[in-house]
Formats: structure tokens, C-alpha cells, sequence
């Protein structure tokens, strides 16, 4: 459970305070992760079902890596969502899976809504890993554990402290690139602004969804002024299948105006701007490789914390509270 | 003897002949007989108590898919004729969206076998604009007029071609037939499938902008200028529609239009508080509170003529399915009343209103018999209790099909009695569920 959720599809639902508890115990978790035995028996006998239909190495590996920390068996169950006109429905493939017990379902699907679809036809709790353009809410999890950690280093604390992601209230953080698709965008939307930070977002207008303001947003479409002054920025990955919906006329006028390359970064950004991304990176479109791989980016502290963050979810929904200890977590 | 029926004591609400007040209706010979204040009644004759009821003309709906030939798992045209007289409804429209399509006329003459077959509401047929209902080549409206259809729709789809579209007004007008419109500009909908706004945005959902339906509207009223006739817009939804269909008739142009219940009751917002419930997605989709505000206003003041509820039955194999991959529709000839109702009770309509919405709204608007309880006209007529509170769920159903926003809801207000020509199709045992 988190807090009284049994599944987590979205952070809309959570509350601070739920946020906060996953956030703390991720801590934990990242200690586990690092020690050079990373392996826990806190859910030993419990089994995870990845169940992905669209492909995404990164997500379903770093699910699978820290069920496997946690000692859970996590079984990969890759399905096209095409399997839907060979007559199998979402609802089927559900209850086929609920049929072999598994105490946790970990989903991927290109429609939005899908895993509360599935939540409601199976006794197992639920984890979103991406539902089409609603939310990836480990994803805005781990987002807002590697913001809260930058800006604690960046404001003194020892390296390796545990973050106090109290640190996020009154910081502003952009979001550039094609918002109108991206769960990364909507998750750490809800998420910073429950912790109190400001968004920015950022792109052309072809990009931003209507009505993003009632999420909390303020809506920008040059780059420039939304990246100044700004403590952080996301930026999102250009999907190439966008550019014949079409949105941008080509990837080469998006990346003049919307890109992020070393010249800008040093005239716009604020020496302390962390930039984060939540990959694969399409190097040269939105990020320019030198940015990507230079001093400001955080995308692979990125990787590393979604692990813990996935420990922390899977535990925490697992229901195994009462081994906290003897898995060396605390709750 | 005659069949005859005296029904008493309750608050006669008709429209079409300015009677609102409590008085005896007396059926006979399958007739309005008589609307009385006081009549003495003959020893042999079957009484009906209507006290505490309101007594209205038989409701008529311009917009129902009996979903038969072709998909009779959802609905056929006996099952969504028991639907109809359990909804107060004893004249319906049928869509020509079946398998086949109603563009010829054994279609149309199976449908009215089916219907009389069944006895229960009047089916009124209508038949396709275009062959297959491609948009390509117009249908044969004479043929179709001729056997029995009433009207021209390709509903479920738009008329894409305006062209072809403006062929259809004026050869239409050889028949003195409505074409009845389902207005949405397939590419700006693209891939949408809810109303575009911030409950889209915040779903994740791809967004169908307001536009899509105002950019068809005001080709339709600048078609309609161009080659007269007669066009009826189906489930109008949109604020901007509103404003072109008012300035449309203020310029006297002949266009009617209907709006469905769902749309004035419910918004986008509902679909993000269902959680992706499909039964709420339908086209076009739940809007947003102003152009629910609008559409509200709009059958207040008549520039929408009519309340549709355009059912559209589908049965789990379409609806339980994630929101992008489910079918549009809802299932409306049970709950329309209590939802019109709700309307009354927030001030939106007056009994009135509501009553002629249902009524004689839609006989006008496409010319049809019935919508009155004048002396002569056929006893077409419902006993409604507008303090009855149900819930609705599965099992109450007459539709093969459930697929209801308001499923599950406490409703109030429910048609107890239905009488199509007399016959009494449709009895709400006392107390009963
Ligand atoms: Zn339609
Ligand atoms: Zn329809």
C-alpha cells in the first residue's frame, strides 16, 4: 500500500505526504543498491509480472532489477498491443496473468488509462510503467528523487546525505520538448507541484496540450525565457513518428529553436541548472551530445535512483512491511 | 365493446395543445378520445389512477440505433422497441448504420417487419444518404421514402464530401426528406477520443476539438443556403454549433437540430472522474461546461428543437476495452426521462420544455405523426412518475445492452405506463423495480 492505494497508476492521486513516504524509503533502498551484495530477501516468494506492450528496455530492466534486488521473481511478459486484433483484449491477457498468482502487475501500454483497466479486473496490485500519454509515475518519482538530491548538493550537504526533498518547495523546474505526449511530463507535473516546486513547460504550441495551465503549469514557447532562471531542466525525448503527425516541420528547425546545445546552456542556464532527460536521448535533436554527457546533466543519476525508486513501489506494494528489517529497509 | 381507457387524475402536460393541468384522458378505438377536467366514468371500462403522474404524449426520438440487421447481439429491433416503451418512448428513429446499411429497401422492410412483429413503439426507418454509406454515390431516397423511411442519415459518420453533400440537400428536395447530420471533420478529430481541454490533457487522452463539429455546421447552413431543403443537425454539442444553428434559423434557413441527454447532463470532466469509464466516451465526445452551459441554454430557448438520445447499444466485446480501443455510444431511451428531469429540477428547462422536447419538438422537426393528445390523434401517450426514484442497474434493462453512464446511479423519475395506439406496451407493476 501507498498510503491507501493499493496500485499505483498516477501520481495525481497521491498526496504529499504519499509521494514523500516513497521517496524516503527509496533512500533505504539506494543504500541497498550500492552495497556491494545487492541482494535482500524482502520479497522472497513474491512474483512480478512485467507485462509490456510497447517495447522499453530501460523501464522493464529497471523494474526487473530491483524486483531481483528485493528477491523477487520477476517474470517478463512481452505482448504487442496488436495481440488486440488477434481477439485477445486487454481484460483476456489480465485475467490470464491473475491466473498465475502474481502479487504484483507492472504495466507498459500505449493507451492511456489501460492499467486502471487492467486494476479493476485483477486481485493483484498495480504499477503504471507508462500508460500512453497519461503518466510514468516511477518515472516522476525518480525525477523528483534526482532533483531533491542536486539541489541539496548544490546547497552544501555532504555527498551520499539522504536527500531532504523538503528542498524542492519554491524551485522551478522546465519541462521542454513535445509535452501533448509525454507521461514523464504529466507524472513530474503532479509530483513538483505537490512538493511545492514551479513548472515550467516548454515547446511549440503544437506540442502543448490545452488546458496544461490547470495542472499548475506555466505554458512558454521559446525556449529562452523558460529556461532562465530556471533550477532545472527536463527536456523530453522528439519521438520521430511526431514529425509526420505533424507537429515540427523537421528536427533540424526543432533543435535551432528548442534544443539545447552547450552555447545555450552557458548564455541562458544558471551554473547550478541541473539537466535531466529520461531517455534514450535523441543526441543533436533536443540535447546536444556535449550537454548530454557534460558537467549539468544528471541522467544517469536518473538511472541509478529509478532503480531505488522501483525497489521502493514494488516494496511498498508488495505488502511486505513487517520484513522491513530483516531486508535491511526501513519503512 | 370497445377498448377503452380512462385515465384519471393525473397532470395532463401536452405541449402541442397548450394543456397542462390535471384531467381524465379517455382512449378509445386506439384514439384520443377525450382530454377532459371531469368525466363521469362508465361502470365497464378499464380505469388507469394517474394521480401523483404526469400524462404526456408518447415520447419521439430522432436518434436510436437498433443495431438490427447485422449486430443483433447488441440490439435488435424488438429489444430496442421494449427499451423505447420502458422509456416512455412510443416512436423511434431508426439509424441506418446496420449490417448491411439501410440504403435500400429490403433493409428498410425488414426493420418494419421486425417492428411490427414486435408491437411495442413505431420504428421509423431512415435511410442512408450515400450507397454503403461510403459518401461516393447518393442513395435512391424515392425507393427508400417509398418504403417507409422517413429521413436521410449516414450517421456515424460524416458526409466528408461537400460535393457530394450539397447533391444530397437538393435531391432530397424532390421528396421533401430531412437529412439528418452527424457533423465531425475526421481529420481534425484524427486519432481523438474525448473532447480536447484539460481533462484530456490531464487523462493523457488525444483531445477531439470543439472545432471539428463547427467547421461541419457551418459548411451544412452554407450548403443549406445554397440548394434550400431540409437539414437536421444530430447530437449538436458544441457552443459555436449553437450560435451558427441560431443564426441560421434567425435567417430563416430550415435547420432543426437535437441534442442527447448525456450532453446535457454531463462534461469532459465526468470522463476523468469516471477514470477512463467507456461509458462515457461516444461522438461526439462529452464537452466542456460551457458548451454544456450552451446547449442547456439553447433547448431552453428552442434554437435546439429537440432531445435524442441518439442509443447506441454495444456490448462489453466493444466497451470493456481500454478507453482508446472502445466504440463510441450510449444506451439512452431508459434513462432519458430522469435525466431531462434533473434538468427540470436545476432550473435549466421547465416541465414544459422538457415535455415538448420529447414530444412535439422532434414530431415537427421531422414532420412526423404523433408528439399530441389532441381529440382524434392516435393514443400514443406515457404515465410518468416524476417522483419515482430507481436505480439504475443491469438487470433493469430492457436493452440487450448496458452501456450507460448513469449506470449504477439512484434515478429519479420513471415512466410507469406506455400506451402505443391504444395498446398498453409497457406497465410498471405498482412498486416495481
Ligand atoms: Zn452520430
Ligand atoms: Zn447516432
Amino acid at each position: 500500500m501507498i498510503g491507501k492505494h493499493r496500485h499505483l497508476t498516477g501520481l495525481e492521486p497521491l498526496t504529499r505526504e504519499e509521494i514523500l513516504s516513497v521517496l524516503e524509503l527509496a533512500t533505504s533502498m539506494k543504500e541497498v543498491l550500492r552495497r556491494p551484495l545487492k541482494k535482500v530477501p524482502t520479497l522472497r516468494g513474491k512474483a512480478v509480472v512485467n507485462l509490456f506492450f510497447e517495447a522499453s528496455t530501460r523501464t522493464r530492466t529497471s523494474f526487473e532489477t530491483a524486483a531481483k534486488i528485493l528477491s523477487a521473481d520477476a517474470i517478463n511478459w512481452t505482448s504487442s498491443s496488436s495481440s488486440v486484433t488477434k481477439g485477445e483484449t486487454l481484460v483476456d491477457t489480465a485475467l490470464n496473468i491473475e491466473a498465475m498468482h502474481p502479487d504484483i502487475l507492472v504495466i507498459r501500454h500505449p493507451a492511456g488509462g489501460a492499467p486502471e483497466l487492467v486494476a479493476q479486473h485483477v486481485s493483484c496490485a498495480v504499477v503504471s510503467a507508462g500508460d500512453g500519454a497519461h503518466e510514468h509515475p516511477t518515472q516522476g518519482l525518480l525525477d523528483l528523487y534526482t532533483l531533491s538530491e542536486h539541489f541539496c548538493a548544490a546547497g552544501g550537504a555532504p555527498a551520499g546525505a539522504a536527500p531532504d526533498f523538503g528542498v524542492l518547495a519554491g524551485k522551478t523546474i522546465a519541462i521542454v520538448g513535445d509535452v501533448s505526449h509525454s507521461r514523464v511530463a504529466r507524472s513530474d507535473l503532479h509530483g513538483l507541484t505537490k512538493l511545492g516546486a514551479k513548472v515550467r513547460v516548454c515547446g511549440p504550441p503544437t506540442m502543448i496540450p490545452q488546458g496544461i495551465e490547470a495542472m499548475g503549469a506555466e505554458v512558454h514557447h521559446q525556449l529562452r525565457p523558460a529556461v532562465e532562471g530556471a533550477d532545472a531542466v527536463v527536456m523530453l525525448r522528439i519521438q520521430h513518428e511526431r514529425i509526420g503527425d505533424p507537429l515540427i516541420p523537421g528536427t533540424r528547425e526543432y533543435s535551432k529553436f528548442w534544443g539545447l546545445n552547450e552555447r545555450k546552456a552557458a548564455e541562458w542556464l544558471t551554473p547550478s541548472c541541473a539537466i535531466l532527460h529520461p531517455g534514450p536521448i535523441n543526441r543533436g535533436v533536443e540535447l546536444a551530445p556535449e550537454v548530454a554527457d557534460g558537467a549539468r546533466s544528471v541522467i544517469l543519476d536518473q538511472v541509478e535512483n529509478g532503480v531505488a525508486v522501483r525497489m521502493a513501489v514494488l516494496y511498498l506494494l508488495a505488502g511486505g512491511a513487517h520484513e522491513a528489517a530483516e531486508g535491511g529497509a526501513r519503512a | 365493446m370497445t377498448d377503452t381507457v380512462f385515465i384519471e387524475g393525473g397532470r395532463v402536460i401536452d405541449p402541442a395543445s397548450g394543456v397542462d393541468g390535471v384531467r381524465t384522458v379517455v382512449v378509445r378505438d386506439g384514439k384520443v378520445a377525450e382530454v377532459a377536467e371531469r368525466l363521469e366514468r362508465p361502470r365497464d371500462v378499464r380505469a388507469v389512477d394517474a394521480r401523483g403522474r404526469w400524462v404526456t404524449p408518447g415520447f419521439l426520438d430522432l436518434h436510436v440505433h437498433l443495431r438490427e440487421p447485422g449486430q443483433e447481439y447488441k440490439e435488435t429491433v424488438a429489444t430496442g422497441a421494449r427499451a423505447a416503451a420502458a422509456g416512455g418512448f412510443t416512436a423511434v428513429c431508426a439509424m441506418p448504420n446496420t449490417v448491411p446499411p439501410n440504403d435500400n429497401t429490403s433493409v428498410t422492410e425488414l426493420i418494419l417487419a421486425r417492428a411490427r412483429a414486435a408491437g411495442l413503439a413505431r420504428v421509423y426507418p431512415v435511410g442512408c444518404i450515400s450507397k454503403g454509406m461510403k459518401g461516393e454515390e447518393l442513395a435512391e431516397y424515392g425507393e427508400l421514402q417509398a418504403a417507409g423511411c422517413v429521413a436521410l442519415s449516414d450517421d456515424g459518420r460524416p458526409v466528408a464530401s461537400s460535393a457530394l453533400m450539397r447533391r444530397a440537400l437538393e435531391y432530397a428536395r424532390a421528396f421533401d426528406l430531412p437529412l439528418t447530420v452527424h457533423e465531425e471533420d475526421l481529420a481534425l478529430v484524427g486519432k481523438g477520443v474525448m473532447h480536447e481541454g484539460p481533462a484530456a490533457t490531464r487523462l493523457g487522452l488525444k483531445g477531439i476539438p470543439a472545432a471539428s463539429e463547427e467547421v461541419m455546421v457551418a459548411r451544412d447552413l452554407a450548403l443549406l443556403e445554397l440548394t434550400g431543403g431540409r437539414l437536421h443537425i444530430a447530437h449538436l454539442s458544441t457552443a459555436g454549433s449553437v450560435r451558427a444553428v441560431r443564426e441560421a434559423k434567425r435567417r430563416g434557413l430550415s435547420v432543426t437540430a437535437e441534442v442527447t441527454p448525456h450532453h446535457l447532463a454531463l462534461t469532459d470532466e465526468d470522463v476523468a472522474r469516471s477514470r477512463y469509464a467507456t461509458a462515457f466516451k461516444m461522438a461526439p465526445p462529452l464537452r466542456s461546461a460551457a458548451d454544456r452551459a450552451a446547449v442547456r441554454e439553447a433547448l431552453a430557448d428552442g434554437t435546439i428543437d429537440c432531445i435524442a438520445t441518439d442509443h447506441a447499444p454495444h456490448s462489453p466485446v466493444e466497451k470493456d476495452l481500454e478507453f482508446d480501443a472502445a466504440a463510441n455510444g450510449v444506451v439512452g431511451l431508459e434513462t432519458a426521462f430522469p435525466v431531462g428531469l434533473a434538468l427540470v429540477r436545476e432550473g435549466v428547462l421547465s416541465e414544459r420544455r422538457l415535455v415538448e422536447a420529447l414530444t412535439a419538438g422532434p414530431a415537427r422537426a421531422f414532420r412526423l405523426p404523433g408528439g399530441s393528445l389532441a381529440r382524434g390523434a392516435p393514443a400514443d401517450l406515457a404515465v410518468l412518475d416524476p417522483a419515482r426514484e430507481w436505480r439504475c442497474e443491469p438487470a433493469l434493462f430492457h436493452s440487450k445492452s448496458k452501456n450507460s453512464p448513469w449506470m449504477g446511479a439512484t434515478l429519479v423519475g420513471r415512466c410507469t405506463l406506455t400506451l402505443v395506439g391504444g395498446r398498453i406496451v409497457h406497465e410498471l407493476a405498482e412498486g416495481g423495480r
